[in-house]
């Protein structure tokens, strides 16, 4: 999977939960998932469950302390995937 | 974590405490019961002369039993309950029947996860007759207590 495939398939998971559709649409690795995107904390955990239903991966406590960016949650993913 | 317990953890009191009773708990599903007084503060003006318990205060009931109640059993001392506080953070209730003063309900609610300190359940209220009241999906979060 290339990085843009799946920045895309992140993009389509938060796209339901963001608030703030203008920040959606300039989305870039450092977009905030809280400040930027306005998506609460309780579905920022819809998020990191949608992410390991996507990817068939695991989200420990210490990923979800870090996703917190879209970069972050790319990096996490890309790690978690290369564990696989 | 006994059933006793779990009700004085619990964060409300008078008068919005909306539980009387947990009758069963586990790591799947929690059952609870309420028996609406006579006297409830909300009966004066809901609605004018015809007593009828709201659906919020409904709604309010199972988030009690099956967030609030149902959050403490889970965490159990994996967490120092003292430092969080607790929030609904989303609720999706259909209501079937109306509960009046002095009815008592039972709610049932079932985990469907409880991951990174977020407990979703599907819920559902039933009156004395086993008749079903209100059914629907509950979440809510608990967050450590900002010093």
């Amino acid at each position: 999977m290339t990085q843009e495939e799946l920045l895309s398939k992140l993009k389509t998971i938060i796209t339901p939960y963001v608030q703030n559709e203008k920040a959606l649409g300039e989305l870039n690795e450092e977009t905030d998932f809280i400040k930027d995107l306005e998506i609460n904390s309780a579905n920022l955990v819809d998020v990191a469950l949608d992410v390991e239903d996507e990817f068939d991966i695991e989200i420990d406590n210490e990923a979800m302390e870090k996703m917190l960016t879209v970069g972050a949650s790319v990096s996490i993913i890309e790690q978690k995937l290369a564990e696989k | 974590m006994t059933k006793d317990n779990i009700i004085q953890e619990l964060p409300y009191s008078k008068p919005f405490l909306f539980v009387d009773e947990i009758i069963a708990v586990n790591e799947h599903q929690i059952k609870g019961t309420y028996t609406f007084r006579e006297d409830e503060y909300f009966y004066q003006g809901h609605f004018k002369n015809n007593p009828i318990t709201p659906g919020v205060i409904l709604t309010e009931c199972m988030a009690q039993i099956g967030l609030a109640s149902f959050g403490i059993f889970l965490i159990k001392n994996s967490l120092n309950q003292n430092q969080l506080s607790i929030a609904i953070t989303s609720s999706e209730i259909d209501f079937y029947k109306p509960v009046l003063p002095g009815e008592k309900v039972s709610v049932i609610a079932d985990k469907e996860y409880f991951r990174f300190n977020k407990l979703k359940c599907k819920v559902a209220m039933y009156n004395a007759n086993d008749t079903l009241v209100a059914k629907g999906t509950i979440a809510g979060m608990a967050f450590q207590q900002k010093k």
